[in-house]
């Protein structure tokens, strides 16, 4: 048996016992707390896939997430039929297309240049959604949530916390398989060398290309499921600055060299976050976020898994 | 669609005085990211700190905003000194600027709108002056002193601080220090210090920015991110560094932005910042005027 196929048999057994131990504590919260912590695994992996392996930072990642919710507002009113796994598909395969689009405009060019183009870009997409009546404009689309799960007997919640779970053991397989491949060494390359690379006969543009849709894709998939999730979706809550900070915050916390890394900040930091909404305030638990993002790239430039790699 | 000439004309002016504006909200990033390869994106956020000084100061304590904005320079020129001398140390020195670089300045830029938020909440402020109210009228143009009082101001800090550079010892060293910073050492000048000096004026400029801002529009914390687009996509277009360029860069975009607004709506402006920024990096990448 394969280390791929064994990764994921295993995650999958982490999963089963992860939805176990939820369904023991046997409180709703804990499904709408836990599927926000998923969301944001599902999130920084992704990011880290462009920023952590080939060195690219994005910070658009408000825009692909919230292209990924509209697109599920779109077919809900569309196709209210159509299961939520191929709308997800759906939302990843645009997201993942509008990736690929900015990426070959501007990923030629230096990387800052790509950053700046991302964070931009998330300013007219908001701008587009403002403007489509079809998906709410800027009063923003109610949307809703079944009563209960379509494939188990249970509240809708907890399919929801079902589907980004496994979402979430697909993205880090993805992710981890990719960091022991050919494709990952090239990515590697990428990073520490971009010209030597080049001359070396990697093809720096295409891999570039490759990781901006995947990881946009998998951005638009973690997004797609957020109209059900929240049930009222505006322009300014999809397009939150706080996505952006917290997915870049959390692979830099963990660590961006390994797959490893963003799943250990996304677990902890959403964690933390869900936990200081709760008890101090929102403002405060963002203002939290900011405060280790600067203080880890200062402090800590490896992340936590640099700790235990000395 | 019918044109009418007054509109036109109207929407042409307007969009010059804002280009103006938006020369002086570049300038600070054309120092930073054009002259230094700093990618300040956190800009705009002290920007907004900027207006909010202006807001305090005329608000309780009555100052006139633009001109307490002039006095609290220093500050911010402080400010931006403190600032780059953690990058500096942080980063630049170990050789690893790039993405740690960018997510620490985007870090500030999210702790300095939280903390706005925080501390002022989400509201919409003003600033109360003479020139904030009344027009001058020549023929059918209006011409608000809302926006001609801070596009006068623009053109004296943009021109103010081209002399500066151009003139002064230290200003050509900011000049030289981005093309070659072993060259300026064996000038007997320290890279690391006159980098220093050029952030803090680029940071000083965002208080008279902020200042004229909050003159020409209400603010609050999170319109910071709508400057992000609009600040790259000038200083790019000008050719990174050139202040001529980035005039000329600003009245486009202002003229641009006006025209949309007028005949398409005042929703859709965002929008053609980044259309420009696109356009620009995939057909020009060295911008309208640069010579890279």
């Amino acid at each position: 048996m394969n280390g791929n196929v064994r990764f994921v048999l295993f995650s999958l057994l982490v999963a089963a016992a992860t939805f176990g131990a939820a369904l023991f504590i046997g409180n709703a919260y804990v499904f709408f707390a836990g599927y926000v912590v998923l969301q944001y695994i599902v999130l920084a992996t992704a990011w880290n896939i462009l920023g952590g392996f080939t060195g690219y930072v994005n910070f658009g990642t408000a825009a692909f997430f919230a292209l990924g919710a509209y697109t599920t507002v779109v077919l809900h009113k569309t196709m209210p039929m159509l299961p939520l796994p191929a709308m997800m598909l759906v939302g990843g395969v645009i997201s993942g297309l509008v990736g690929l689009g900015m990426g070959y405009l501007t990923l030629r060019l230096r990387g800052t240049f790509f950053s700046i183009a991302t964070l931009a870009m998330a300013v007219v997409a908001q701008t587009l959604i403002t403007n489509w009546n079809f998906v709410g404009g800027s009063r923003g689309a109610y949307i809703i949530r079944p009563a209960a799960s379509p494939i188990f007997t249970g509240d809708y919640i907890q399919y929801l916390f079902v589907v980004m779970l496994l979402l979430s053991v697909i993205s880090v397989s993805i992710a981890r398989s990719i960091q022991h491949s050919k494709l990952g060494y090239g990515f590697a390359a990428i990073r520490d060398d971009e010209v030597a690379a080049e001359a070396t006969g990697v093809p720096t543009l295409k891999l570039k290309l490759i990781a901006t849709a995947l990881s946009g894709g998998l951005m638009g998939m973690a997004g797609a499921p957020l109209p059900y999730y929240v049930t009222y979706l505006d322009p300014a809550s999809g397009f939150s600055l706080s996505y952006a900070v917290n997915t870049i915050a959390m692979p830099l916390i963990g660590g961006t060299a390994t797959w490893l890394g963003p799943v250990i900040g996304a677990v902890l930091l959403g964690t933390l976050q869900q936990v200081a909404t709760v008890t101090i305030s929102s403002a405060l638990s963002l203002l939290l976020v900011g405060v280790l993002l600067v203080g880890f790239v200062i402090a800590a430039p490896k992340g936590i898994v640099g700790w235990f790699k000395r | 669609m019918f044109l009418s000439f007054d509109l036109l004309s109207n929407a042409l002016v307007s969009g010059l005085l804002l280009g103006g504006f938006y020369a002086a909200v570049t300038i600070g990033v054309s120092i930073s990211f054009g002259m230094l390869d700093i990618v300040n994106i956190a800009h705009p956020a002290f920007i907004i700190l900027g207006s909010y000084t202006a807001y305090i100061a005329n608000s309780v304590f009555g100052f006139d905003p633009i001109l307490s904005s002039i006095v609290l320079m220093p500050a911010f020129y402080l400010l931006g000194v403190a600032i780059y001398y953690i990058y500096d140390v942080s980063f630049e020195r170990r050789g690893d600027a790039s993405i740690r670089g960018l997510a620490f300045f985007f870090g500030l830029l999210f702790i300095t709108e939280v903390t706005l938020v925080l501390v002022f909440g989400v509201d919409y402020r003003l600033v109360d002056a003479p020139y904030v109210g009344p027009s001058l009228h020549v023929g059918v143009i209006d011409l608000p002193l809302r926006l001609l009082v801070p596009f006068l101001v623009s053109m004296a800090l943009v021109g103010a601080l081209q002399i500066y550079i151009s003139r002064t010892f230290i200003g050509r060293a900011i000049q030289a220090v981005a093309q070659d910073p072993s060259a300026l050492r064996l000038m007997a000048a320290d890279p690391s210090r006159i980098k220093r000096i050029a952030f803090g004026l680029s940071i000083a400029s965002a208080s008279v920015a902020g200042a004229i801002l909050i003159i020409i529009q209400p603010v609050e914390p999170s319109i910071a991110r709508d400057y992000i687009g609009r600040i790259f996509a000038i200083c790019v277009m000008g050719g990174l560094g050139s202040f001529g360029g980035t005039v000329l860069a600003a009245m486009i975009l202002g003229i641009m932005e006006s025209l949309t607004s007028t005949f398409y709506g005042p929703s859709w402006s965002p929008a053609v910042a980044f259309g420009f920024l696109l356009l620009t990096l995939a057909v020009r990448p060295a911008g309208l005027f640069g010579r890279r």
